[in-house]
């Protein structure tokens, strides 16, 4: 590259740059001072540490501890992955049915049914706590875990089936004819053809569902904020928030246990999670 | 058959009191009785219809979307018929418990007239505009801009993160960026820090009403969404033909003028349904202002103030009216949805 | 092994009618075509065979047996896609053997006969991959296998061909004419191309909007075209189509038009013909300037293609493009005037209003 060539780039880069780090600092201020001394918070700006970032002994994990076990965030944590992981993998599952049986099946009110599902894609779901609510106390589903799966997969339903349909609607029509001479029923076709051909597409819902359940705090609230043992971490970390709203050791700490799971996601799976977010936006 | 055959005495006589044919055949001696009079024959008429719609009906099709559409129906479309309903009744909780008698518009009164509803209703009209407008806007230029240097991909990621978290997490993470302490003391939010050391006075950001607080907290929306947006317009920007823009450069375009004349125009589909995308959001914004001020200090949105009526206060008809509000406002975006989607369907 | 027959099969999409009353025998054991452009039927006359579109009218018989209600796994038949259709997460012996596992055939039998189908077609150091690795033939060879194994008692090929290349297509078409000398299956092929009905078929039905022009052997429809569309639809280059007069000279027929008068034999005089009628000329049918031929039309060159086997000479006669194939080392100019000479024997005279050929 010559010299006339990178002058001409620099504001390009520069703006890159400060966009950049807005984006990183508040996040890396976050979990610098997660694992700084809490008198050292209280003291000092997180940024001080940089003149000596290496040197031990202000660093520990005692904020972590804290609120593992001191706030019980642990219980918290695994109560977010018991929400998530069967609610996501039920609605997976109903929402491929339901996306297969839109995309190729034949039955009178398909079509309108299926724009209702669209529709309901961008419902607020404030529309729908007040009358389940009452509903759930009865049958005492309001505070345990089946209760809050059932509503997360409905809430979820929607999107799904819309986005396991359009790719289950590219599928080419030859193939469910070559399976109908061969022999397959429309339940074998499914099960036998069209699950294992949709395995990219549902990973990609299921990573884009799941951090949505994960990620989610209203749900949490509505159906689940009179039990605390049950809480997930969204929900104990705005409670943690609410009480103890100056313990930065303990708000900061707990803020990165709630985005370790999803940056573990987000790295290890970028491809699918950017796929699924191509696939839900560009086309509804 | 058997058993009867084994008690023919007893079998005889109630045969031939209720008619032989009866038993043998018990279908027909009942049709054949039906068919003796007009509503006779109407009944039978109206059951087999029903028998045919019965038979018409693809059961096996159907078995595919009833899971589905039985869980929606519960969640979605039911409460939403209940909540229009209750947006005209009483505080109570249950539809058919106490306190839900009908009050008329009273709940709509308070939607429209309160200062409190006044302030939500404007919040959310200015989170509409700037956060739409910021990260429609800086994704596109993101997108436009990475496409150009060679560290792209990482930059992405970075820009991409928060989009991957929640926003209690968020939150968080700027509340403590906004942190603020007595002028006498070290500063620890960085926000605070930087005006401090420019000779500034600290600022207590989430507490400056009416208009910095509010953007302060849109600045976090943003923030959060507009790695959503740079990753859509990206994928829509990669997809131009690059032979296009270079026929354009030959042509003598300057860069500017092939930002305006052909990339901006071929990215306009995909912006507008970003766009959309991020009015609905920012309609139904609610973790952020929750964690970072619950609505305090005029930062109330209407998510966040129908919760409140609700789940605080317990006054759930004027919850649901506020819930009500909210979906009037998604409703465009419904039909659009609905629209396009038939445009597809028509397409293929 | 069966011969399918079909009865007054109709069938209406809607308004739209794709196949009109078709009445047709396919016989034990014989390839039979179907031919014609895209949108006259064909494909869907297939498809109801299969049993993959319902049949409006008519009945469908597959041996003794009316298959009009029989889902098509019952058919005992077996449907080469144009798409290949091939299940791309199942490896090539998986995708062979689907349709046999579904039917609970014994493993050791499915193994044997997947290997037998894949040794016939040379693809048994394919069995273990994805559809995805193979080439366009190869993919064509595993659609072809699948078929085979079910060992059905007909085949039904979908324009299995069109997707392949122009070398490989004459590869794949000699290999299938060999695969059906073997095996001897009914065998119902849906294509566009002439050239593969001519060189596959035993008996072609050369079809247009969803009616049966012609049911005949190759060589028939192309010597005997039963009317102007056939005629015009089989061979290549397309037979030239003059309107001309017709006349009654000294017991003999005569067809003129501005460029050309043409006077029949006496043999093929005898019957009377309309006034105005479309004469039918091959270009193979046309042949140099002999000195006392009767029967010349005289061209002007406009273009000409030499194919190496024959050089096309095209030109216009009054407002009609003509074409011919003459000998190869010929020379003609362009803007050149030649005259050709029409072989009188093999002329064919139609009906404008009809169609229908008269001579």
């Amino acid at each position: 590259m010559n010299r006339r060539k990178l002058i001409a780039k620099t504001p390009l880069h520069v703006t890159i740059l400060v966009f950049a780090a807005i984006w990183i600092i508040p996040t890396l201020g976050l979990l610098i001072t997660s694992f700084r001394d809490p008198t050292n918070i209280a003291g000092t700006g997180w940024w001080t540490v940089f003149p000596k970032l290496f040197s031990g002994g202000q660093y520990s994990l005692e904020n972590y501890i804290g609120v593992l076990s001191g706030q019980s965030l642990g219980q918290s944590f695994l109560n977010s992955l018991i929400i998530s992981v069967p609610a996501t993998a039920i609605s997976t599952f109903i929402a491929s049915f339901a996306a297969f049986g839109f995309a190729w099946m034949r039955f009178n009110g398909r079509k309108v049914l299926f724009m209702l599902v669209v529709g309901l894609m961008v419902i607020p779901l404030q529309m729908t706590f007040i009358p389940v609510l009452p509903i759930y106390k009865k049958l005492q589903l309001a505070g345990t875990f089946p209760g809050i799966w059932l509503a997360h997969t409905a809430y979820g339903l929607p999107l799904t089936t819309y986005l396991v349909h359009n790719f289950m609607a590219g599928i080419p029509k030859d193939l469910f004819d070559s399976a109908s001479i061969d022999g397959a029923s429309p339940f074998m076709t499914f099960w036998r053809i069209v699950i294992p051909i949709s395995v990219p597409a549902l990973a990609s819902v299921f990573i884009f569902q799941f951090l949505w359940i994960w990620n989610d705090l209203l749900v949490a609230l509505i159906y689940l904020s009179a039990r605390p043992n049950v809480a997930p971490l969204t929900l104990s970390i705005a409670n943690l928030v609410t009480n103890r709203g100056q313990d930065w050791e303990l708000l900061t700490a707990a803020a990165f246990v709630s985005m370790a799971l999803p940056l573990v996601v987000f790295f290890s799976l970028q491809r699918y999670f950017v796929r699924g977010i191509l696939a839900g936006s560009v086309k509804g | 058959m058997g058993d009867h055959r084994a008690r023919p005495g007893r079998l005889k006589r109630i045969a031939h009191s209720v008619g032989l044919k009866l038993i043998r055949d018990p279908a027909g001696a009942v049709v054949r009785f039906l068919e003796r009079g007009a509503p006779g024959r109407l009944l039978l008429r109206l059951i087999r219809s029903l028998v045919r719609w019965f038979r018409s009906v693809r059961w096996r099709s159907w078995s595919f979307v009833a899971p589905a559409l039985l869980l929606i129906g519960f969640f979605l479309v039911y409460p939403t018929v209940v909540t229009i309903a209750r947006s005209f009744f009483g505080r109570g909780i249950d539809l058919f418990g106490p306190n839900v008698e009908f009050v008329g518009l009273t709940n709509w009164k308070y939607v429209f007239t309160s200062p409190i509803m006044l302030t939500a209703l404007r919040n959310n009209a200015l989170w509409a505009v700037l956060f739409t407008g910021c990260t429609v806007g800086f994704g596109l230029v993101l997108a436009v801009m990475l496409d150009r240097v060679k560290y792209e991909k990482f930059v992405k990621s970075i820009i991409f993160i928060p989009a991957a978290i929640s926003g209690v997490g968020v939150a968080v993470i700027w509340k403590f960026v906004y942190a603020f302490r007595p002028a006498h003391i070290d500063q620890i939010g960085i926000l605070n820090a930087i005006v401090v050391a420019l000779g500034g006075q600290p600022v207590g950001w989430l507490l400056e009403r009416p208009w910095v607080n509010n953007i302060l907290l849109i600045v976090v929306g943003i923030w959060m969404w507009t790695g959503f947006c740079m990753v859509i317009l990206s994928a829509a920007y990669k997809n131009i033909p690059k032979p296009l823009l270079e026929a354009a450069r030959i042509d003598g375009a300057n860069e500017w003028r092939v930002f305006r004349n052909i990339i901006l125009p071929l990215l306009a589909p995909t912006a507008a349904v970003v766009a959309t995308t991020m009015v609905v959001q920012v309609l139904k914004i609610f973790d952020i202002i929750y964690v970072m001020t619950n609505g305090n200090f005029d930062t109330e949105v209407i998510a966040n103030r129908m919760y409140k009526e609700a789940f605080l206060f317990n006054n759930y008809g004027r919850s649901s009216a506020i819930a009500v509000v909210l979906l009037i406002l998604v409703v465009p975006f419904m039909i659009m949805n609905i629209r396009r989607f038939a445009k597809q369907e028509g397409g293929r | 092994m069966a011969e399918v027959t079909l009865e007054n099969v109709t069938k209406r999409f809607g308004d739209f009618t794709a196949v009109k009353e078709l009445t047709m025998e396919i016989e034990d054991g014989k390839f039979t075509v179907l031919v014609g452009p895209s949108g006259c039927g064909k494909t869907t006359t297939l498809r109801m065979v299969a049993g993959l579109e319902e049949i409006t009218e008519g009945d469908i018989k597959i041996g003794e047996r009316v298959v009009n209600r029989v889902p098509p796994k019952d058919r005992d038949i077996a449907m080469v896609f144009q798409n290949y259709a091939l299940y791309p997460h199942m490896d090539v012996f998986n995708n062979m053997a689907f349709g046999l596992k579904l039917r609970k055939t014994p493993k050791a039998q499915i193994r044997e006969r997947v290997h037998e189908a894949a040794d016939l077609l040379g693809i048994t150091d394919k069995l273990k991959s994805k559809p995805r690795e193979l080439s366009g033939g190869q993919r064509q060879r595993v659609a072809v296998g699948r078929a085979i194994v079910r060992n059905p008692k007909v085949f039904l090929f979908d324009e299995p061909l069109s997707n392949l290349d122009a070398k490989l297509r004459v590869q794949m078409r000699t290999e299938l004419e060999q695969l059906h000398h073997k095996l001897q299956t009914t065998t119902i092929y849906v294509t566009h191309d002439q050239v593969e009905a001519m060189t596959l078929g035993d008996r072609i039905a050369v079809m247009k909007d969803g009616v049966v022009q012609q049911y005949a052997p190759p060589q028939e429809t192309y010597d005997h075209p039963n009317n102007q569309f056939v005629a015009g639809f089989i061979g290549s280059p397309a037979m030239n189509l003059l309107p001309a007069q017709a006349a009654s000279e000294n017991g003999r027929t005569v067809l003129s038009s501005a460029g050309f008068r043409i006077a029949l034999p006496e043999a093929r005089s005898k019957q009377t013909l309309p006034s105005s009628v479309v004469l039918g000329v091959r270009p193979e049918d046309l042949d140099g300037p002999a000195p006392d031929a009767e029967g010349t039309i005289t061209l002007t060159v406009s273009v000409t293609e030499q194919l190496g086997h024959s050089l096309l000479v095209y030109g216009n006669l009054d407002e009609t493009q003509i074409v011919a194939s003459l000998d190869p080392h010929r020379r003609v100019e362009i803007d050149s005037t030649i005259h050709l000479t029409v072989n009188l024997d093999t002329l064919h005279v139609f009906d404008p209003e009809s169609q229908e050929t008269l001579l």
